[in-house]
């Protein structure tokens, strides 16, 4: 079963069992220490924590696809903004009458703007269950149709990266119109609960930080078996030389496909989680901006690697926030220069570094189908 | 009244109920069959009403001036290039002009790129094992396991180009000579019925050279074989048929001898005063 192969391999045992051991820390921490004490770990650090982790899950999505398939996205931000707004509308929904206004059905800045009933994409997300099928489907759609239009025609490198960026952009300017129904440029916002789950409770942030978790890493195993089976293989031939392998007779553009779908799948689930721990969500999560911040993190962190990206994640927004914190203007420049040292000192990112002595001894290949058998 | 006739006419297969991947019909002899086959890119024919026939189990030779239309053909064979006008059959049942690459490689057409083509950042092992003939599909390819005799047909091939030592070395740190044999056992792990090899031994030594032409003649017979070659030496120790393309079309055929002493093609290759 190609999922159980990365649990045999030794990588990604170390990375879920460090991934595993930091949410029990913190988790303990947070519930059984003092508050004065000096090692309490609030429920704010919690929370941020728990975005870091959802930004990790972003970074390794767009690794699967840049490392291993050699696809550049620059607008990933629209597949992780549209999981978003998914959760956001089951969010909106569970509000009921408790908002401003006290309308029932319609949230609060459908009253404002005048609206009589609510549009019908708003219709059943009011259940949980049906808001995070369209987590998963309303990303993976649009990944399916981008892709499907965009691989057909053999697009490839920069000017896909081009029409991703494009792709998003648009989507920032559709969500900002107050007509399409989804908050304007206000986005949604003041939610309550999830699951019946007060979200302002320290109980509520503390289960979405653990939740944030196990789905970095369910992702993390699914992206990790995708690209140590054969179809990872052809992957990275297709990266490396795409006529070849469509002359061994793989269809390139389903490969692609998949592997895309895939990636925004997680994408969006990234978003999903992401929404209820910062509590609002707005276009600005469209922004060409943030989608090559993500790449950038990427970078960092080591390419094709998936664990780099998550490192890569994790340090640079820890980064932004103290740097924010410190001198807020400066952070691009900082980003930026920190971007161009590293893409000319450490090609290989951050992941490269930590594991650099090991490579002498080849074991930085992750066993292979045939070797795990043998 | 015509589409009526069309439908109702009983005859006729429907492209949808027909099975996808009928054999390759080679009952009449001819395996790779292309009729007044024209290409032009802006203005420039790079084929011109090309006639080929290779049969079942051939090993033919091609060769040709540079800008003859050597690539160009295979191009057109392998579904990369569509021409403008004629015909190109695979078998007597496969029409290659309404096929895709993927689809015509998966009928038995493989083919050698003149620029050794390996996935560098994979094994030996690894580019043998994608190449091998399996359901190539995203969701098969997905779950594919590893079984013992996928093992020792990739052994096999691995003997055979000798690279057994480096099965666990990436591509990317072969010679240019090993890379042109992988490329060729990448070939041969397809198990196609007609390989097309675009200049074999360029870059390799004289002792490489040999081994190739003794491998390409051992395959003849069981699988046909078009090698298009500039090193005249190579094609006279293999060719039993050679085929002289000139301008994009065909300008002599027939054994080596009977092509070198063709007073045209002493022409084209010699010049006029010749």
């Amino acid at each position: 079963m190609w999922l159980m192969r990365p649990l045999q391999e030794r990588s990604t045992r170390i990375f879920l069992g460090v991934l595993f051991a930091s949410l029990v820390i913190v988790s303990v921490l947070h519930v059984f220490m003092p508050q004065n004490s000096a090692l309490y770990v609030s429920a704010y650090t919690v929370t941020l924590l728990g975005k870091y982790l959802c930004y990790a899950l972003l970074a390794v999505a767009v690794d699967l696809v840049w490392g291993y398939l050699g696809i550049l996205s620059l607008g990933h931000g629209a597949f992780f903004a549209l999981g978003g707004y998914a959760m956001g509308m089951y969010l909106m929904r569970q509000i009921g009458d408790r908002g401003v206004y006290g309308d029932p059905v319609l949230p609060d800045f459908m009253v404002f703007l005048n609206w009589q009933e609510l549009p019908w994409y708003w219709l059943g997300f009011d259940m949980a269950w049906f808001a995070f099928i369209m987590v998963l489907l309303a990303p993976g759609l649009l990944a399916l149709v981008f892709g499907f239009l965009a691989f057909r025609s053999r697009v490839t490198g920069v000017y896909l990266s081009i029409i991703t960026q494009a792709l998003t952009f648009a989507l920032m300017l559709a969500f900002f119109r107050n007509e399409m129904g989804f908050g304007g440029n206000n986005g949604l916002t003041d939610f309550k609960d999830i699951l019946g789950f007060d979200l302002r409770t320290d109980a509520t942030r503390l289960g979405l930080f653990i939740a944030t978790g196990i789905a970095l890493a369910i992702g993390y195993v699914i992206c990790r078996g995708i690209v140590t089976s054969k179809l990872g293989r052809v992957s990275v031939a297709c990266r490396d030389a795409e006529a070849r392998t469509r002359f061994l007779g793989y269809r390139v553009e389903r490969v692609q496909l998949f592997v895309f779908v895939v990636s925004a799948m997680l994408a969006g689930v990234a978003g999903a989680l992401y929404v209820p721990q910062v509590g609002i969500i707005n276009p600005s999560e469209f922004s060409p901006l943030f989608s090559i911040e993500v790449v950038v993190w990427v970078a960092l962190g080591g390419r094709a690697t998936l664990y780099g990206a998550v490192i890569g994640a994790i340090l640079v927004n820890y980064g932004k926030t103290v740097f924010t914190g410190i001198m807020p203007d400066a952070w691009l420049f900082a980003l930026g220069g920190l971007f161009v040292l590293v893409t000319v000192f450490l090609p290989k990112g951050i992941a490269g570094l930590l594991f650099r002595t090991k490579k002498a001894d080849n074991t930085d290949k992750p066993p292979t189908a045939h070797e795990a058998i043998a | 009244m015509s589409i009526f006739q069309e439908l109702t006419n009983r005859d006729r297969v429907f492209e949808f109920l027909a099975p996808a991947q009928s054999p390759v019909d080679v009952r009449h002899g001819p395996i790779l069959y292309l009729e007044d086959v024209s290409v032009s890119f802006d203005g420039f024919k790079a084929i011109n009403n090309l006639n080929l026939t290779i049969d079942d189990g051939e090993l033919r030779c091609i060769i040709g001036p540079n800008g003859a239309g050597k690539t160009t053909m295979m191009d057109i064979i392998t579904g990369k290039t569509r021409p403008d006008t004629g015909s190109v059959w695979f078998g007597s049942r496969h029409n290659l002009l309404t096929k895709s690459e993927p689809d015509i490689a998966s009928l038995g057409v493989g083919r050698k790129f003149q620029k050794p083509t390996v996935f560098e950042a994979l094994t030996v092992f690894e580019n043998l094992e994608l190449a091998m003939a399996a359901d190539k599909r995203v969701f098969p390819t997905l779950t594919a396991q590893m079984k013992p005799e996928y093992r020792d047909r990739i052994d096999e091939v691995l003997a055979l180009i000798g690279l057994k030592e480096l099965r666990q070395a990436f591509a990317g740190i072969l010679s240019h000579g090993q890379k042109q044999w992988l490329e060729i056992g990448m070939l041969l792990m397809q198990k196609p019925r007609l390989l097309l090899v675009d200049e074999p031994v360029a870059g390799m030594t004289e002792q490489e050279m040999e081994r190739t032409a003794e491998l390409l003649t051992s395959l003849a017979g069981k699988q046909s074989v078009v090698v298009v070659e500039h090193d005249m030496g190579f094609v006279r120790s293999i060719a039993r048929k050679v085929t002289v393309l000139h301008q994009g079309s065909v300008l002599a055929e027939g054994s080596m001898d009977q092509v070198s002493s063709h007073p045209d093609v002493i022409k084209v290759y010699l010049g006029e005063e010749a």
